[in-house]
C-alpha cells in the first residue's frame, strides 16, 4: 500500500498497486515529453496573438469609455476592458507567470519579467501559487488556495459557528479576489498575529511591495483615466469599479470549479511524506476538476478549464491543454479514475454547494427535509450557542455507522 | 556603454524635466505595462523602440549564402566596415542570438544594411536566414560592434586573406573603402569557383584593377598554407593584413606572422571560439533565479541555462565581447578555448564567461 493509499473512507485509489501509480507517472511524463518536444512557431505566434488581441482590446475600451456619460459607451467600454482584464490575468499573465512560455526565451514574454494587473506583485504571487499551491495541491494545511484559510474545506476539520458566514466570506472575498489574494499571498492572517512576526523585516518590505501595487492599480483605475475622461470622471470610475470586480468573479468560480466541486479529493498532511512522482501526479489527478465549453470559453479561463491537465503539466503552454485532454481521459478511463468534468454553471453550482454544505455541522444539508425543518434548526441554534462540548455530543455518532 | 556626469539641479532645462514628469504620467496611465508596450504594437521600429528590425529580402550569393536586406528601427547608428551586428531572430519560436558581419555600403538610399550569411551544416540559425527567411519578419537587433575595420589612416598596402564566409567583413571594407584601398590583394579559398561568395563582384573589382584578387578552389587545388601566401604575395611583410575565415587558418597566419617579426602588422577576426578542452560536466544553479540545470563539461553554461528556459545576457559567444559575463558564488568552471579551470569559494563572485565556460563540478551563479 502506498502513502495516498492510506486515506481510509471511499478511498478511489484503493484498487491501484503502486505499480499501477508508477505506471500512471510514466505515463503522463511521456506526454509531457511529447508536447514540450514539439514547440515551436505556432506556440509562440498564439501568445503573441493573444497578447495583441488583450492590448488593442484594452486601448479600444478605455478610448470608448473617455466618453462613457453616454451609456452605450459605458456599456460597451465596461464590457471589453472586462474582457481584456480577464484575457490579461488568466490566460495570459497566470500562464507567463507559471513559465509556459520561457521556452521562447523572449525577455518580454517572460516569468521573470512580467507584471500583471493584479494587487499581489508576480514575484510574490508566483512563490505562494507556483510553489505552495502546485506543490502542495489540496493539502490541508498546506495548500492555502484551499478556503484560503479562512474557510472550512472539508468535514474533517472541526465546525465551528463561525463558519456559518462562510458563504458571505466566500462571496465577498470573490468581488474584491485580488486583494485576497494579496492578502493570502502576504499569508496576513499568520504574520500579524504575533508582535515578532509584524516586525520581521521580510514582512515589511513584502508589504510595502502590495501597497505600493495597489497604490498604482488604483491611481490608474480609479483617478488617471477617470481624470482623462474630464466630464465623464465618474462614470469610466465606475465602468473600471465594474471591470475589476467582474474580473474578480470571474477569476474566483474559475478558480473555485478547479478545487472545490463534490467529489474533488483533499489530502491529509501525513498522506504526502514520502510521495513518489506518481503519487504526486495521482494527487493532481485526484484533486482537480475541468470545465466543459466551447473554444472562448477555455481561453477566457485561461485554460484554466483544463485544470486537470493544468495541475499536472503546470509549465506546459495553455494552447496545448485542449490537446493532451483526451489522452489525459484516457489514462483516467484506464486505471478507474473519475475525470471530473461538467460545465461552469454546474461546477459553479457545485462548489458553492460545497462552501454552504460546509459552513454547517456535518450532515446537517443532508438530513434537513422541509418536515424536520424547524427541528434542524433547533439543533443548529444549539450547536451554535452552545460550546465545544455540545457541539462534540451533537456531532458523535455510533462508531459501527 | 556611455555615462554622463549629472548636471547640477539648476541646470536642469525646464524641457527636460517636463518631459520626464511626461514619461512618468504615461507609466502611471499604462502600469503595470510601460507606455512602450502599447507602442510597440503600432510601430515596432519607431525611435525609442528596443532596436529591431525587418527583413526586407534575401538575396541568393551562392547555392548556400544569402545576404539578407534588413531594415533597422530608427535608433540604429553607421556602422563602421568590417564591424558585425548581434542579430536575435525566432526559430520554431525561439529566439536565437548569433553575430554577423554587415556588408552593404553605408548610407543606402534605403535606409537599410544586409547581413551575409553562409549556411554551415547543422547551423540552426545560419540555414533558417539563408532558406526559410521571408520578408517581413522583425528581428531583434544589437548596434554594429567590432575592431576589424581599417584604421583611419588607410594603409598604404593592404593584404586581405580569407576564406568561406570569411569573405563577408572584407566585402564590407573593399564595398566602402575603394578610393582609401589604392593597393590591395585578396587572397580567397573557397571549395569551387561557384562557392565564392560574391564571386561576380570580386572578379570585376579584379578586372577594374581595384584589386588583385587570388582564387584558391580548395576542392581542385587544396588549401593554401602560410608559406604558399608568401610565394603568392612576396611584398607580404610590406603590407598590413586582415585575415578571417577559419581558426585553423587564422592560427597558422599568426604564427607565420610572429615568426617574420611582423605580428603587429596582421589583424585577425574570429566567427567561433575554437573549443579545445572539454571537462567533466555538473549542476549549475541560478541562485536568484531557482533553476538548476544538468550541465555536461562540453557544452558553454550560457547553452545549457538557455537550453533550460533562463534568460541569459549574451553576446558574441566567442568569449571576445563580456557581455554574458556573471559571478561564479561558488564551484568551478572550464574555459573551453584553453581547458583553464577558474573556481569559487562562497562569497568570492568570480566573474566568468558564460560562453566559453563549461561547468567543471557543480557551481552557483548569481543571476
Amino acid at each position: 500500500m502506498t502513502v495516498i493509499q492510506k486515506k481510509i473512507d471511499d478511498n478511489p485509489i484503493a484498487h491501484l498497486s503502486a505499480e499501477d501509480i508508477e505506471l500512471i507517472g510514466k505515463e503522463l511524463d511521456t506526454i509531457r515529453q511529447e508536447i514540450r518536444d514539439s514547440l515551436g512557431e505556432d506556440d509562440a505566434a498564439y501568445i503573441r496573438t493573444v497578447i495583441d488581441v488583450q492590448r488593442k482590446l484594452e486601448l479600444g475600451s478605455r478610448a470608448v469609455l473617455l466618453a462613457s456619460m453616454f451609456p452605450p459607451a459605458w456599456l460597451v467600454g465596461t464590457v471589453g476592458l472586462s474582457l481584456a482584464k480577464i484575457l490579461e490575468n488568466m490566460e495570459i499573465g497566470h500562464n507567463i507567470l507559471h513559465g509556459q512560455w520561457d521556452w521562447m526565451r523572449d525577455p518580454k514574454i517572460h516569468s521573470t519579467t512580467w507584471e500583471w494587473d493584479m494587487a499581489s506583485p508576480a514575484a510574490q504571487w508566483k512563490h505562494s501559487h507556483n510553489e505552495l499551491h502546485h506543490t502542495y495541491t489540496n493539502v490541508i494545511g498546506k495548500d492555502n488556495d484551499l478556503g484560503y484559510g479562512i474557510m472550512r474545506v472539508d468535514e474533517d476539520q472541526k465546525w465551528h459557528p463561525l463558519y456559518l458566514a462562510q458563504p458571505l466570506w466566500n462571496f465577498i472575498n470573490a468581488c474584491f479576489f485580488e486583494y485576497g489574494i494579496a492578502a493570502y499571498d502576504l499569508e496576513l492572517g499568520k504574520n500579524l498575529a504575533t508582535k515578532k512576526r509584524r516586525q520581521n523585516p521580510e514582512f515589511r518590505a513584502a508589504t510595502k511591495q502590495v501597497l505600493k501595487k495597489i497604490r498604482n492599480q488604483a491611481t490608474k483605475d480609479y483617478v488617471l483615466h477617470p481624470a482623462l475622461s474630464g466630464p465623464s470622471f465618474v462614470p469610466t470610475l465606475a465602468a473600471n469599479f465594474t471591470a475589476n470586480v467582474v474580473r474578480n468573479l470571474w477569476s474566483h468560480s474559475v478558480i473555485m470549479c478547479g478545487h472545490f466541486p463534490e467529489g474533488v479529493q483533499t489530502f491529509e498532511k501525513t498522506s504526502i511524506e514520502g510521495e513518489t512522482r506518481g503519487e504526486w501526479y495521482l494527487r493532481q489527478m485526484l484533486g482537480s476538476a475541468n470545465i466543459s465549453g466551447s473554444k472562448a470559453m477555455h481561453i477566457l479561463t485561461g485554460n484554466l478549464s483544463h485544470q486537470v491537465e493544468h495541475h499536472l503539466f503546470p509549465d506546459l503552454p495553455s494552447n496545448r491543454y485542449a490537446e493532451i485532454a483526451p489522452r489525459v481521459k484516457d489514462i483516467f478511463d484506464r486505471y478507474g479514475l473519475t475525470y471530473h468534468s461538467a460545465p461552469l454553471v454546474t461546477q459553479v453550482a457545485s462548489a458553492w454547494h460545497k462552501v454552504i454544505r460546509l459552513s454547517l455541522p456535518n450532515d446537517w444539508l443532508a438530513e434537513t427535509k422541509p418536515s424536520n425543518l424547524p427541528s434542524q434548526l433547533g439543533k443548529l441554534w444549539k450547536m451554535s450557542t452552545g460550546g465545544k462540548k455540545v457541539r462534540r455530543a451533537m456531532q458523535a455518532r455510533p462508531v459501527a455507522a | 556603454m556611455t555615462t554622463t556626469v549629472p548636471r547640477p539641479d539648476s541646470a536642469r532645462s525646464p524641457l527636460a524635466t517636463l518631459r520626464k514628469r511626461a514619461v512618468r504620467l504615461a507609466e502611471m496611465v499604462t502600469t503595470p505595462l510601460l507606455p512602450v508596450d502599447y507602442l510597440d504594437l503600432f510601430d515596432p521600429l519607431r525611435s525609442g523602440a528596443a532596436l529591431r528590425g525587418r527583413i526586407e529580402a534575401v538575396l541568393h550569393e551562392t547555392r548556400d549564402a544569402a545576404s539578407i536586406v534588413i531594415r533597422p528601427g530608427k535608433d540604429w547608428l553607421p556602422h563602421t566596415p568590417g564591424q558585425y551586428v548581434r542579430i536575435g531572430i525566432d526559430i520554431e519560436g525561439v529566439r536565437q542570438w548569433r553575430a554577423y558581419s554587415i556588408t552593404s555600403v553605408l548610407g543606402r538610399p534605403d535606409g537599410c544594411f544586409t547581413i551575409t550569411v553562409k549556411a554551415i551544416p547543422d547551423g540552426k540559425v545560419s540555414n533558417h536566414l539563408v532558406h526559410r527567411a521571408r520578408p517581413g519578419t522583425i528581428v531583434q537587433l544589437d548596434q554594429a560592434t567590432g575592431e576589424f575595420c581599417l584604421p583611419e589612416q588607410a594603409p598604404e598596402k593592404a593584404l586581405f586573406v580569407t576564406a568561406g564566409s570569411g569573405i563577408t567583413p572584407v566585402m564590407g571594407i573593399l564595398r566602402n573603402h575603394a578610393a582609401q584601398l589604392s593597393d590591395t590583394v585578396l587572397v580567397h579559398s573557397a571549395p569551387t569557383a561557384d562557392d565564392v561568395v560574391f564571386g561576380e563582384e570580386l572578379r570585376q573589382m579584379a578586372a577594374e584593377g581595384r584589386i588583385r584578387l587570388i582564387e584558391q578552389h580548395t576542392d581542385s587545388a587544396g588549401m593554401l598554407d602560410a608559406r604558399s601566401i608568401a610565394e603568392l604575395v612576396p611584398d607580404l611583410h610590406e603590407r598590413a593584413t586582415w585575415a578571417c575565415g577559419p581558426v585553423g587558418m587564422l592560427e597558422a597566419l599568426e604564427e607565420h606572422w610572429a615568426s617574420a617579426g611582423i605580428a603587429d602588422r596582421l589583424y585577425t577576426e574570429r566567427f567561433r571560439p575554437r573549443i579545445l578542452v572539454t571537462g567533466e560536466g555538473g549542476t549549475v544553479t541560478f541562485s536568484r533565479n531557482g533553476t538548476t540545470v544538468e550541465a555536461d563539461g562540453a557544452t558553454p553554461i550560457l547553452d545549457a541555462a538557455e537550453e533550460a528556459g533562463v534568460l541569459m545576457p549574451s553576446g558574441c559567444r566567442m568569449g571576445i565581447c563580456f557581455g554574458c559575463v556573471l559571478p561564479l558564488r561558488e564551484g568551478a568552471v572550464r574555459d573551453l578555448r584553453n581547458g583553464e579551470i577558474t573556481t569559487a569559494a562562497p562569497g568570492d563572485g568570480v566573474l566568468i564567461q558564460t560562453c566559453v565556460s563549461a561547468a567543471a563540478g557543480a557551481c552557483d551563479i548569481d543571476h
